[in-house]
């Protein structure tokens, strides 16, 4: 591991000045992606700014709004009583990812910058990778993927988004809150926040650098909506998903008077499946339709022999959650 | 391939890339002055000496390294030591109690619940803070689901899950 200097910053503002300062420099969170890519040699920062220690922990209900500090773990998330009455599939999504230990570490800010899991991405020894050098080609496309995303992706990089919480958090439209140098604030929509991979392979999401995500604001769901998150994977527990579904709906008798659907496992960027939404509302209760949708929802895919399967299994993972949902709710 | 580790040579006081740490480990303050590269389970067994707690895949795949900081059960190997300034932390030696070994020990004992013993420190660990988590030890597959971080190449699962589901029943009956 390359040598890095250790500080502990006393706020915000200064936790943000010392990153912007050092191009070199780089966060400290829950750092369970982040140590492990610095073993390996693939991020070698000489200065972290460990964050832990700032307030940032803990979640605030107000109204029809949750909001999430940054370095609230993914247990504790899961463990909030306003996600398992009016957001099942946030707590579903987020004890589907990992195992205990590692949600006891992992922040819901650092959940959302994680790296991609692609093998190639992570073996310094492998020189062609467009995320880690642009221009230098893309290990994965020439020779074997297998757990590589088939949305937003094309030849130059299929690096796949591997979390779970953040596809339904996309799906409610969560957004969020970032502090910059100078006391800056933003707001930034999740579905806007990644970058994808067929847009340019090595941004992987639109903050500067010395920008820090400080809270997620999350929409909770109105009274009479019905979520649940499907996950689909190699084995049963702690393994990342080949595909995942993150469906939200309400119902009117038979009738979807509003849904909203969400994609993990399949794209460069938790993918919101906005046509397929459109596709099903005000419409009943129709597993062809369903299909449909989820065709609809892949159409664009670019897939490689490792990955062709994601399609089929895509389509129905999500005719399977939306059955799930819209007749559990009539129930 | 994993071939960057923490380098040998020693630290001075002048020296940026060195971290002093005060933590209390099984219940002993520690005073530690380490690389700031050292992750908590290089400190616990090369530092302290406490070589009860296992370096396995180093990278946060096995559980073998699992600990108690503050009570929450995490990876040692995934965590710098520099992050347990302050804290607490609870190793597999400071498991059993004065009175004896900690019932979890026994009953992976009385269950055979291992076999090279290499992953029973993370296992003991794990399953010690399982059964203060709400909710989680009230079937087999609920304790299966909830220790899968906790590899066992052995295969001893069957009886580990035993083990467990026996001290999770003798902690109801106590508690009712």
């Amino acid at each position: 591991m390359r040598a890095f200097v250790y500080e502990r910053p006393a706020d915000v503002e200064q936790a943000v000045a010392a990153v912007a300062a050092d191009p070199q420099a780089a966060f400290l969170a829950g750092g369970t992606t982040q140590l492990d890519l610095m073993k390996d040699g693939v991020w070698t920062p000489d200065r972290l700014v460990d964050i832990t220690r700032l307030p940032l922990r803990g979640i605030m209900v107000e109204g029809q709004l949750m909001r999430v500090g940054a370095l609230t773990t993914m247990e504790q998330l899961a463990a909030e009583p306003a996600v398992t009455e009016r957001l099942l599939m946030v707590r579903e999504a987020l004890l589907a990812g990992a195992s205990t230990q590692l949600r006891n570490m992992a922040t819901i800010g650092g959940n959302l910058l994680q790296r991609t899991r692609c093998r190639y991405f992570r073996d310094p020894s492998v020189a062609a990778c467009n995320r880690r050098s642009p221009d230098s080609g893309c290990a994965a496309v020439d020779n074997t993927a297998r757990m590589h995303a088939i949305l937003g992706v094309d030849e130059r990089c299929v690096a796949l988004h591997a979390s779970d919480v953040a596809v339904p958090l996309v799906a409610v439209d969560a957004q969020a809150l970032v502090a910059g140098p100078g006391g800056q604030q933003r707001h930034i929509p999740l579905t806007e926040f990644w970058v994808r991979a067929d847009e340019g392979p090595s941004i992987e999401h639109v903050l500067t650098h010395g920008e820090l995500v400080t809270a997620v604001d999350v929409p909770l769901l109105p009274a009479g909506w019905r979520s649940g998150y499907l996950k689909v994977r190699d084995r049963a527990s702690y393994e990342f998903a080949l595909c995942s579904a993150a469906v939200a709906v309400l119902m009117d008798g038979d009738l979807i008077a509003d849904v909203r659907i969400a994609l993990g496992g399949v794209g460069s960027v938790p993918w919101r499946a906005r046509q397929a939404e459109q596709m099903l509302r005000g419409t009943h209760v129709d597993p062809v339709r369903f299909e449909q949708a989820g065709r609809a929802t892949v159409a664009g895919a670019y897939t490689l022999p490792g990955t062709a399967f994601k399609v089929d299994l895509a389509v129905a993972t999500l005719t399977r959650q939306l059955l799930a949902m819209t007749t559990e709710a009539n129930s | 391939m994993k071939t960057t580790r923490t380098t040998a040579r020693a630290p001075s006081a002048q020296d940026q890339y060195v971290v002093d740490i005060l933590t209390v480990v099984n219940g002993v303050p520690q005073q530690w002055r380490v690389d700031t590269r050292t992750t908590l389970l290089e400190a616990l067994r090369d530092t302290a000496g406490l070589t009860g707690t296992k370096r396995g895949c180093d990278q946060g795949a096995c559980g073998a390294c699992t600990v108690h900081v503050d009570g929450n059960r995490v990876l040692s190997c995934l965590m710098l030591a520099a992050q347990a300034d302050g804290r607490t932390v609870t190793t597999v030696e400071g498991l059993a109690g004065e009175l004896g070994l900690h019932p979890l020990q026994e009953a992976f004992l009385r269950h055979d619940a291992f076999q090279c013993g290499f992953c029973t420190p993370g296992q003991l660990m794990s399953a010690a803070c399982l059964l203060r988590e709400p909710g989680r030890t009230r079937s087999d597959a609920d304790i299966r689901e909830y220790m899968s971080g906790n590899l066992c190449r052995c295969g001893a699962y069957d009886n580990i899950v035993a083990a467990i589901r026996d001290v999770a029943a003798q902690q109801a009956e106590d508690g009712a």
